[in-house]
């Protein structure tokens, strides 16, 4: 492994930590979708990255998915979904922001301390890989439990998935069958997401998942 | 690639789910339903007969021949009861042709992600099939629209998803063990690789890998405290789907646990996951045998009851050792059946009724005798009371455990007790006291209820030396 190549995967990767950090404090959702977007170019970098150390030319599509599908039609579908349903000024957080980015800071050093302990014998560019795309899930399930709102929770999600694409692409060799996968799952549950959210407008005038809480199991 | 039943068991579920979506006419679509679903069944009868081959990315052998038969089984039981709870619902306007032609689609689509992930020897295509039923159910659960519908699907999608999520860091983490030893490939994926060579993998790492499974796949078993999406799942959606949720989604996910739980047995550095198991198994236990007590919501009742049952077989399992992993299967297979069976009486009831209250719903055994009396002795089976399977398979679980481990079990059995006597106390109201709610006559089709309870009744009494002799070869496997 040259030095020159390994710091380059280390600061695409480093750069998606940060960039899950910029998610954790927004507080409007056009500002989160931005930043979505900025998060999966800097995977589908990283991505195209690793598939030029690693000499696996298949990464190049997950990386080309990613910047496709992730960088842009989602985030400008979304947009426009926001636009339809009249949500786009809205500002939302549930925990204060300095909470929470004390937090997130404690889940990165969470992941580094699991991932880095128990691969010592894994290569350096796997190891750091991995322990960054540890660090992304848990931000973006930090995110998920941090909102209120169903479209930053769906972009929390994303930001999660994002986390295991890039742990997909660490982990040297792995067959196209998982990258392909993840990206058609992130394809349905977007789908899915598309549909939920015009029904849930269509009950509550709302997206907030707090309207939704009132319904909740057996309070009725 | 060959026709064997491995393709059929796959090809009949895909097919039929892309030909319903486009027949109209439910009445059709229904019985065409329940056609699909037999003949899945009976294709998955033949594996005994002739063991198909074992490829890189399907596999065949005892263990999930067991699950793939009572998988395809109550499938087709439950398609029996759909087809007359559907015609009901379609009655009184809950649910419109269009929605049915989508339902059924969306019930062999199950069908089929299920027996996937069932025959998958590939770790990742496992996965993805896991993926695939969360979200067709999903779906299944929103069908309604209702506010509560909406929620509970939506929940569900959340904490699924999450869990999905996590079971795939798992899995890429045991990827990532396995390629120093196997290489780089789709052999490090393939399951019976990974198990011959899994003695040479960096335990820690599959430590870490175990957990994430753990959390992942136990989030979809239903294990507390990862639970919270069960509920409102099974209460929320169509009763058939609620009892395929209970009867099959779980075991298929417990499933892939025990895949995992073998692969860390194999290797001596790795920490046993039995104490893991054990401790959620028994969490979950405790937990939802004390939520019976409040509930008001019968489908929701019986959900937690799930988790409850959830948490014995992962218990069982979790110890380990031919006896208890023998008992954590019986329990799994009379689980399915009697759970499926009370969900098939309980959404004839809520049709009668039209209601899911449970203060609403009285007097059964007076107004619709044989509902009533099906999910008395339903309940009596569920809580474990002789002569009925579950009993046995209790008993089994206990004894088996307690020589080695008399505090846990004394917990477990205290769970057992607890939740006995919040189902008597629920379930007493509805069936015998006064008469409350419509009386009309059920239009219900009992066969499929009376088919489940009497093969548990059946296994409480007598089981089949061949059954017997089958469940102990796959106890052995399990390690």
């Amino acid at each position: 492994m040259h030095g020159l190549e390994f710091d380059i995967a280390h600061m695409l990767a480093g750069s998606l930590v940060l960039a899950s950090f910029m998610m954790l404090y927004q507080d409007r959702l056009y500002a989160l979708l931005n930043i979505y977007a900025l998060h999966a170019t800097v995977l589908a970098l990283s991505v195209a990255w690793q598939a030029f150390v690693q000499h696996a030319p298949h990464l190049y599509v997950t990386a080309a998915i990613a910047l496709i599908f992730k960088a842009i039609i989602i985030p400008v579908s979304l947009h426009r979904i926001m636009v339809r349903l009249g949500i786009h000024r809205e500002i939302e957080t549930a925990v204060g922001v300095g909470l929470t980015m004390i937090a997130g800071i404690g889940l990165v050093a969470l992941s580094m301390v699991v991932m880095l302990r128990v691969t010592p014998g894994a290569d350096a560019l796997a190891r750091e890989d991995l322990a960054f795309a540890l660090s992304v899930v848990l931000l973006g399930l930090l995110i998920m439990v941090t909102r209120r709102n169903a479209v930053s929770q769906v972009v929390g999600f994303m930001s999660l998935e994002n986390g295991l694409v890039l742990a997909a692409a660490g982990a040297k060799g792995m067959p196209l069958v998982v990258e392909i996968s993840v990206a058609f799952s992130v394809l349905i549950a977007f789908i899915v997401i598309g549909i939920f959210l015009f029904r849930i407008r269509e009950r509550f005038d709302s997206v907030d998942i707090r309207a939704l809480d009132r319904f909740r199991g057996e309070r009725r | 690639m060959t026709l064997d039943a491995v393709t059929a068991i796959l090809m009949i579920p895909a097919i039929s789910a892309a030909g319903l979506a486009l027949l109209p006419g439910y009445r059709l679509t229904a019985r065409l339903n329940v056609v699909a679903a037999l003949l899945t069944f009976l294709t998955a009868l033949s594996l005994f007969v002739v063991e198909p081959v074992s490829g890189q990315y399907f596999l065949v052998d005892d263990l999930n021949k067991v699950f793939i038969v009572l998988t395809t089984f109550v499938g087709f039981t439950t398609s029996v009861f759909s087809a007359s709870y559907i015609e009901h619902e379609i009655e009184i306007g809950r649910l419109t042709p269009a929605f049915l032609r989508f339902y059924h689609a969306m019930y062999q689509a199950l069908m089929f992600a299920m027996n996937l992930a069932l025959v998958a020897n590939n770790i990742g295509l496992m996965w993805v099939a896991v993926e695939v039923a969360t979200l067709t159910t999903v779906l299944m659960v929103g069908i309604y629209r209702t506010h509560e519908a909406l929620e509970a699907a939506w929940k569900y999608f959340i904490l699924g998803s999450v869990g999905i999520a996590l079971a795939l860091f798992g899995t890429i983490l045991v990827y990532m063990a396995a390629r120093p030893v196997i290489g780089e490939g789709t052999d490090a994926m393939v399951w019976t690789v990974l198990v011959s060579r899994a003695a040479a993998f960096d335990p820690a790492l599959l430590n870490v890998a175990f957990v994430f499974l753990l959390l992942g796949y136990g989030t979809k078993v239903g294990l507390a405290p990862l639970h919270a999406w069960l509920p409102d799942a099974h209460a929320e959606g169509p009763t058939p789907i609620s009892a395929v949720l209970s009867g099959l989604l779980l075991n298929v996910a417990l499933y892939a646990l025990l895949r995992f739980k073998m692969l860390l047995a194999v290797n001596p550095g790795s920490i046993a996951p039995g104490p893991l198991m054990v401790t959620m198994g028994l969490i979950s236990v405790i937990f939802a045998s004390l939520m019976l007590y409040r509930r008001r919501d019968i489908k929701r009742m019986f959900a937690y009851s799930s988790i409850e049952h959830m948490g014995i077989i992962v218990f069982a399992f979790g110890m380990g050792g031919p006896l208890a992993n023998f008992a954590g299967l019986l329990h799994m297979t009379m689980h399915s059946l009697t759970k499926s069976a009370i969900f098939f009486a309980v959404g004839h009831i809520a049709q009668v009724k039209g209601t899911q209250k449970i203060a609403e719903i009285g007097g059964l055994t007076v107004t619709n005798p044989v509902l009533g009396w099906g999910l008395m002795l339903g309940v009596v089976a569920i809580v474990g009371l002789p002569p009925l399977g579950i009993f046995m398979s209790e008993f089994l679980v206990v004894s088996s455990t307690f020589v080695r481990a008399p505090g846990l079990t004394s917990i477990l059995v205290l769970g057992l007790l607890i939740a006995l006597g919040g189902l008597f106390l629920r379930v007493g109201g509805v069936v015998f006291g006064e008469v409350r709610g419509p009386t009309a006559p059920a239009e219900a089709s009992y066969l499929p209820m009376f088919t489940h309870l009497a093969l548990v009744l059946l296994a409480g009494i007598y089981l089949p030396p061949v059954l017997v002799a089958g469940f102990q070869n796959v106890a052995r496997l399990l390690g």
